[in-house]
């Protein structure tokens, strides 16, 4: 097995986590991204989406909506401004909050639909998450 | 000299607004240790999103971002942040007049208040007012953090103000607060490191959508941290004024125990001396 890199994922409430880890995957603006140690020094913006972590047998996911990533060889820091454990997400109230975004984006004229996207996509990354668990 | 039942209700009163303000500075301190918590959790989050933009904006020192330079605006956005609640000493005023007293033209500010306090003392004062959002410093959250972030950058975006400020008080420890004035945009970060020391960061997507993702969050964590701050200081500004009150509130009720006791001395010498008299001219 590779060696293990420093993952922090901080929100401004809390320290989410802190740990050294094999493998972290999430989603970015530019796609699907799967870090190692010894990832190049970049800079990403974070995607609502599903963020694995793999520390040798045991496999974690959590919802991460927004904030960006600084990876350096060594170490990996997300700057997460929303981000949950499965145990944290209220299912129900997610799959209700897709069916009013989706009602939304299908009502044409609506005001913001921008907004109502990012909602969906929030929504979405919790329900896939939370059936993770 | 008043007499003892006047004295003897001015001192009941005294005690029971003593009772108050000590309540109140007990409820202070518990909400201090509790904003003083949250100040520290939070603390990675802003070093950590520091760091990142100071090497962001330092590699990007040729890019003609609109973030990054003011525009023709003469207006700017101030962001002024006071307690919804007064009993907290000079808390709220000195934010006021931090704002009032510069070199700044009343004409050109636009004032958006966090805390009522100060929303009132501006709108009487006749300042332009900006939207309202004094629900958010009772119990700071980041959402809120991030609605106002996006009302004023959009603002910024939209050419309807060229600068944007926020006035907090900064909290340095329990009994230090600093009233504050930060610039938020455009930004200007001296980095003080050397060429060396700086970390070789790319970015995806291309800087310049980087920026225009990351400066927003940036704003928002500094709203958000200022927010903080300024509860933490509100708190303590309290719990000292109140502790103040408690002090004088003290000597007010010992030196009217004094007075009430002499008044007490003077009644009986009085009603003796009255006795004795009464008795020598009956015998």
């Amino acid at each position: 097995m590779a060696e293990k890199l420093k993952l922090t994922i901080v929100t401004p409430d809390r320290e989410f986590f802190s740990d050294e880890v094999d493998m972290v995957e999430f989603n970015t603006t530019e796609g699907e991204i799967g870090i190692y140690k010894g990832h190049a020094p970049l800079t990403v913006i974070v995607k609502p989406g599903i963020l694995t972590v793999t520390q040798g047998e045991t496999v974690r996911n959590a919802a991460l909506h927004a904030g960006f990533v600084q990876i350096l060889p060594e170490e990996v820091t997300i700057l997460a401004e929303i981000v949950e454990w499965p145990g944290e997400i209220d299912e129900a109230r997610a799959i209700s909050a897709k069916e009013r975004a989706e009602k939304r984006l299908s009502d044409k004229g609506s005001i913001d639909v921008a907004r109502a996207e990012a909602a969906l996509m929030r929504s979405i990354a919790r329900i896939n998450t939370a059936k993770l668990k | 000299m008043a007499s003892m039942r006047d004295i003897k209700r001015r001192k009941s009163s005294v005690q029971s607004t003593q009772q108050i303000t000590k309540a109140m500075k007990l409820v202070s301190t518990v909400k201090l240790q509790r904003a003083k918590g949250r100040a520290e959790k939070s603390k990675t989050y802003f070093n950590c999103m520091y760091d990142t933009v100071v090497s962001m904006l330092s590699k990007a020192g040729d890019i003609n971002h609109p973030f990054l330079k003011p525009n023709d605006s003469p207006k700017k956005a101030v962001i002024v942040i006071t307690a919804n609640r007064g009993l907290a000493g000079g808390y709220n005023s000195n934010i006021i007049k931090l704002v009032r007293d510069n070199e700044w033209n009343k004409d050109d500010l636009i004032i958006y208040p966090i805390g009522s306090k100060g929303r009132d003392t501006f709108t009487r004062l006749g300042y332009e007012m900006g939207e309202d959002y004094s629900d958010a410093i009772e119990e700071p959250i980041y959402a809120d953090a991030m609605t106002i972030s996006n009302r004023v950058l959009s603002d910024f975006a939209a050419g309807k103000v060229g600068e944007i400020y926020i006035v907090y008080t900064g909290f340095k420890n329990t009994v230090t607060h600093i009233p504050t004035r930060l610039k938020l945009l455009p930004i200007k970060i001296e980095d003080e490191r050397s060429n060396e020391d700086k970390a070789v960061l790319d970015f995806e997507p291309e800087t310049e959508d980087a920026i225009d993702l990351i400066i927003p969050k940036y704003i928002t964590s500094l709203i958000y941290g200022a927010m903080i701050e300024a509860v933490a200081s509100e708190n303590g500004a309290r719990m000292q004024a109140m502790d103040n009150a408690t002090n004088n509130a003290e000597e007010m009720i010992s030196s009217l125990s004094l007075l009430y006791n002499r008044a007490r001395q003077g009644a009986i010498t009085q009603e003796l001396t009255e006795i004795i008299a009464g008795a020598q001219a009956i015998s």
